[in-house]
């Protein structure tokens, strides 16, 4: 029976080619758009993704408290009807203190890797040249199982800070501008006013100008000695084995030590929120440009009910079920829809390998940047999926009109 | 003879401002083996009890019954049921589909069925062109046969599943005379040598001189008076 239903839907197709084909491509241009737009947004987004959730720690456990502490007048008379006001807090030297017991403590998280870190701003001296830069002191044996500072490195190792305390890993873009090569020596000076000398043991190249040129790593002790925090990190910095536990596993660090534990997630909150709305905004559109060509099924499909009214009429007299009448039409959104898909998927591959091939050079990125396309069965479960449902839903307003056509009407007007 | 179909009052009105009654309390039975004429003038309400009897259409009041078994409480899809496996249709145009070729054009109602083999509904069908003088024709289209053949192709249709009943309005309409004479015969050799129940709606008097019965419409009623048996 199905044989017979799809074998009468072909033929109307066919007895009107020239419909059908214009219907068909347009299913098969949106098919082949949608993948490539939605792959190509969402390679990108993967790929950004990757970089943020590679290159960025999973969790940072800062050195501060998300609420400020309650002064001990309140923690003893907390209804207590005079308030103390302007309570000076201790001054003490920033950072987190005891971080080796911290990082004891955290380590015993499965799958949890962390470091210390001690950041601050400096300014590098080099044949008169000045340039500001974000000091990291890190522990190296430590830092590279919580970075990918490593996998960036074109001159000389992170673990050479091992062996050289007093040398400094600095960016492509700081030693180019500065005119320095390995082995140079460079005058670090800390906002408390000391200044070191560090030989450049190690270049990395991230490609990120800001990265590049305003970033550099020394030995956790000669930064502490330089910001005058011994002792002292000001930032812990954790990988986990699943980044996606981050949130979860920060909380918990959270409520175990006091710091403040910062997830990728919520430090992200904000890029999470625009890559939701572009996704949104990416599918609308693609998603328009199949439901305009819904339109032309629905046209044709349409048109085909309108000049089959005689057809319907004598089906139903020779016992087709009204069910039948309306599979029929159905048939022909589906035919086309899976046309439009076998066609378009094809041409969409297409676009997405040309498109790979694309790259662009964007201000504050040293090196060329190519299009991520995203090959992943979503991609293509979704073209063909909104193609079809376009096409069915576009199919069925005509099918639903076709199966109530009245016999009687049709063959009592003489069918013409 | 057995009774194939029989209406019992029936009645079909038209709602609206001004209410149109098409057939009026219409009492009519066909028995297998004898081929009835409809007559009347047009817009006595001819096509209207055609429509009524092959269950096309539902009547306001009244009932039909084919071999005995009432159909007024069956819905949309029993009747259709009922139309395929019972009912054979021939209209004044032949209504062919036309992407269709003869041959899938008479099989079409077996193929709804869906009860016998590709092979054996291709069988079928073909032996009902051929007893029809269309073995030449049964893989063209219908824009490429005469209106008589087209015609007789629908006869084949209306017999593809053996329907005990067969309803034709205006068989002969739009024939041309030989044409016209050829699908006659063939109508009054359903009824006379395969033993089913033929009403025939038509104009042409020759033809319904030929039935053995002729029930002439006016006015949506049944004329008493020119009901008569040819045989009589």
């Amino acid at each position: 029976m199905i044989r017979l239903l799809a074998q009468v839907s072909l033929r109307h197709l066919l007895a009107r080619k020239r419909q059908s084909v214009v219907s068909l491509l347009g299913i098969i241009l949106g098919v082949a758009f949608f993948l490539s737009i939605s792959s190509m947004m969402q390679g990108s987004e993967n790929d950004f993704m990757k970089r943020l959730v590679d290159n960025s720690p999973h969790i940072t456990i800062e050195d501060e408290f998300r609420n400020p502490s309650i002064q001990p007048a309140e923690l003893a008379y907390p209804s207590g009807a005079v308030q103390v006001r302007r309570v000076k807090p201790l001054t003490e030297t920033r950072g987190v203190r005891g971080f080796q017991q911290i990082l004891d403590q955290i380590r015993t998280f499965p799958g949890l890797r962390a470091s210390p870190v001690l950041a601050g701003q400096a300014l590098v001296s080099s044949a008169g040249k000045d340039f500001a830069l974000t000091l990291n002191g890190i522990l190296p044996a430590e830092y590279t199982s919580v970075s990918t500072i490593q996998n960036y490195m074109v001159i000389g190792s992170v673990s050479d800070l091992i062996a050289n305390p007093d040398g400094i890993i600095i960016g492509s873009e700081l030693l180019r501008e500065m005119s320095l090569q390995k082995n140079d020596n460079i005058s670090v000076a800390a906002t408390t006013g000391q200044v070191h000398t560090f030989k450049i043991i190690g270049v990395f190249h991230t490609g990120r100008a800001s990265v590049d040129e305003g970033m550099a790593f020394v030995a956790l002790k000669r930064v502490q000695a330089l910001l005058n925090r011994p002792n002292r990190a000001n930032e812990i910095i954790v990988k986990l084995a699943d980044a996606n536990q981050a949130q979860v596993v920060a909380t918990r660090i959270e409520n175990r030590i006091g710091y403040k534990s910062v997830s990728w997630q919520e430090a992200s909150q904000d890029l999470m929120s625009t890559l939701a709305m572009r996704r949104i905004i990416m599918y609308s559109v693609v998603s328009a440009v199949l439901v305009v060509a819904a339109f032309g099924i629905y046209n044709v499909i349409s048109t085909v009910v309108m000049e089959k009214q005689r057809d319907i009429a004598i089906l139903k007299s020779m016992g087709f079920h009204a069910k039948d009448v309306e599979r029929i039409f159905l048939f022909q959104g589906v035919v086309l829809g899976l046309l439009g898909s076998a066609v378009g998927v094809p041409l969409g591959c297409v676009l997405m390998l040309s498109l790979g091939t694309l790259s662009f050079k964007f201000p504050g990125s040293t090196d060329r940047i190519y299009i991520v396309m995203d090959w992943g069965l979503l991609q293509f479960t979704m073209a063909i999926g909104f193609a079809m449902g376009a096409s069915i839903a576009a199919a069925w307003l005509p099918a639903r009109k076709a199966s109530r056509v009245d016999p009687v009407d049709i063959l009592r007007g003489g069918g013409q | 003879m057995t009774v194939a179909i029989r209406a019992e009052s029936l009645t079909r009105r038209l709602a609206g401002e001004v209410p149109v009654t098409l057939v009026e309390d219409i009492d009519l039975e066909i028995r297998r083996g004898e081929c009835v004429a409809i007559t009347g003038p047009s817009g006595s309400g001819k096509s209207s009890l055609m429509y009524l009897l092959g269950l096309l259409d539902i009547p306001t009041s009244g009932r039909v019954l084919l071999n005995g078994l009432d159909t007024s409480s069956f819905d949309e899809d029993r009747l259709a049921d009922v139309r395929l496996r019972e009912l054979g249709f021939v209209f004044q145009s032949h209504f062919l589909l036309p992407e269709f070729t003869a041959l899938e054009n008479v099989t079409m109602p077996l193929r709804r069925l869906g009860e016998n083999s590709e092979a054996e509904i291709r069988q079928h069908g073909s032996d009902l062109l051929d007893r029809l003088g269309l073995s030449d024709q049964k893989h063209k289209l219908p824009n490429q046969m005469s209106g008589g053949q087209c015609q007789r192709v629908a006869i084949a249709r209306a017999l593809a599943n053996d329907p005990p009943v067969i309803l034709a309005d205006e068989p002969t309409g739009n024939l041309d005379t030989a044409s016209s004479a050829v699908v006659q015969q063939i109508i009054r050799d359903l009824a006379h040598k395969h033993d089913r129940a033929v009403a025939v709606v038509t104009h042409d008097a020759s033809f319904a001189a030929t039935a053995d019965r002729i029930i002439r419409i006016v006015d949506g009623r049944v004329a008493p008076a020119t009901a008569q048996a040819r045989s009589a």
